[in-house]
């Protein structure tokens, strides 16, 4: 099963936990509403508008209140440590949690305790914290930005904050970045890259890149990056090689996008709901409903 | 921090920020004398927060021989707190590179009606006509959707301000952005 572990902006939020359904604009958890208009609660809003064209069952939600002062995600991290080992997730996306260099090491510990490794996709908070750790290596996916990958690829900076200036001029030479990234182990085994350009990469260099439909209003749009990563983990969950997932999950969200006809003061809820005809028409188009033995697997 | 200390660090090679994975989320709060370290402590710690007094690394070493270790993604909160103290540092800076600087490049994208800047991570997009804040993206810490949601919709010079509402590192990138903006939208 796919589970999906983030915040909400919503300190009263208590961790709540359960299977996550799509209700008109909302995502409903164990009788809780969120609206779907950016973070972790866009990402299951497109994992599951792409689930429904996949016949996947409802993603399981783990989420809780934070809004930045890390109380929130502290009671998760805890929660995860203490309950993962007896899960049997087969992928684990994490994502809006507040960085904790500790914590995600308890967490990762846990992980290491179940029956079956999961799949690991790891993005926002998440995959800073992963990042900073040194043990980025262990996750299975990355889905950066351009200014993330610059962060991944500073093999100094704790944070996007401090990424070097010479990095951050770098932005129009994605493929050394992602290079250098993983040439200091700050990278997981695939990455893929959002932005003008998406690029799906692993250590051995570019697997594909994708640039059409190009929608340049959608680059200004809080939580696009959210509803792609959404998509690529219920890709990921149908049995999909990695790749093959990250490569169609950044076509059908172009496609979304361009369906919308965003402008920049476009509302990411407007493209969650142009996912579920985006993935029909991608996967029709690619051809990619087959499945395989593992999920994720090569 | 003195140029001299700079070059000393960069001449030595010498890599007295911390490789110890378990405190690369750390930062050091840097101030002027002993005492101000002592009541910073005090009030850091009754407010909560982990912290803890250690001695500065050779890139930051000056007048005072103490800092303050602490969470550095809850930067923006932490100075806040010391600044309605008044004991704002003279640095902040973090424990894996001391010599890092907080971002100062802006990317600027200009889409006719609509204007977006972008420093590090995190991204602030206003309608020019109006001047009201359409957009917020990117970022990844908690604080994120926490400011999105207080701001979009506002008009530019009267919504809540990050370093005001805002938390940790991105909520201080997006306050870079927004002065950014707001710079770039003054007449």
């Amino acid at each position: 099963m796919l589970a999906i572990i983030g915040t909400v902006p919503d300190a009263a939020v208590p961790i709540t936990v359960g299977p996550a359904e799509l209700v008109g604009e909302e995502v409903v958890v164990a009788g809780r509403a969120f609206a779907v208009n950016r973070g972790t609660p866009a990402l299951l809003a497109a994992a599951i508008a792409t689930g429904g064209v996949l016949g996947l069952p409802p993603p399981m939600a783990y989420l809780v209140g934070d809004i930045g002062l890390g109380d929130g995600s502290r009671r998760l991290y805890a929660h995860l440590a203490a309950t993962l080992p007896a899960c049997d997730h087969e992928l684990l996306v994490f994502h809006y949690l507040q960085p904790d260099v500790d914590w995600h090491g308890r967490v990762l510990l846990a992980i290491g305790e179940m029956r079956r490794r999961p799949l690991l996709i790891a993005d926002a908070g998440y995959m800073y914290v992963a990042k900073m750790s040194g043990q980025a290596e262990d996750y299975d996916l990355f889905t950066p930005d351009v200014g993330e990958l610059s962060f991944l690829a500073d093999d100094q900076a704790p944070h996007p904050f401090y990424t070097r200036g010479f990095l951050l001029h770098m932005d129009g030479e994605v493929p050394e970045m992602i290079a250098r990234a993983y040439r200091y182990g700050n990278a997981a085994r695939n990455l893929l890259v959002k932005g003008k350009r998406d690029y799906v990469a692993c250590p051995t260099g570019i697997l594909a890149e994708i640039a059409a439909p190009s929608v340049a209003a959608m680059e200004p749009v809080g939580g696009t990056g959210d509803t792609l990563t959404g998509i690529v983990a219920a890709l990921v969950a149908s049995r999909l090689p990695i790749p093959r997932a990250a490569e169609a999950a950044a076509r059908i969200n172009r496609l979304a996008g361009a369906m919308a006809r965003p402008t920049p003061a476009t509302q990411v809820g407007e493209l969650i709901a142009c996912i579920a005809p985006a993935a029909a028409q991608a996967l029709a188009d690619l051809d990619l409903r087959q499945s395989s033995a593992q999920p994720g697997s090569a | 921090m003195t140029l001299l200390a700079r070059l000393k660090g960069a001449l030595t090679g010498k890599k007295a920020a911390s490789s110890d994975p378990s405190l690369r989320d750390r930062g050091f709060l840097v101030f002027e004398n002993t005492s101000e370290v002592i009541a910073a402590e005090n009030l850091l710690r009754e407010a909560g927060w982990k912290v803890r007094v250690m001695g500065p690394p050779a890139e930051i070493r000056r007048g005072c021989d103490l800092v303050i270790e602490f969470p550095l993604i809850e930067r923006l909160e932490i100075g806040r707190l010391l600044q309605s103290a008044q004991l704002p540092p003279l640095e902040v800076v973090p424990v894996s590179g001391p010599l890092l600087q907080p971002v100062d490049l802006f990317h600027t994208v200009d889409y006719g009606d609509y204007l977006m800047v972008r420093a590090a991570n995190m991204k602030i997009c206003v309608d020019k006509r109006s001047a009201v804040i359409v957009n917020i993206s990117g970022g990844g810490c908690p604080d994120v959707p926490h400011l999105a949601a207080r701001m979009v919709g506002q008009h530019l010079n009267k919504a809540p301000q990050p370093r005001d509402i805002g938390h940790t590192l991105c909520g201080y990138a997006l306050q870079l952005a927004y002065e950014e903006l707001r710079r770039q939208c003054s007449p």
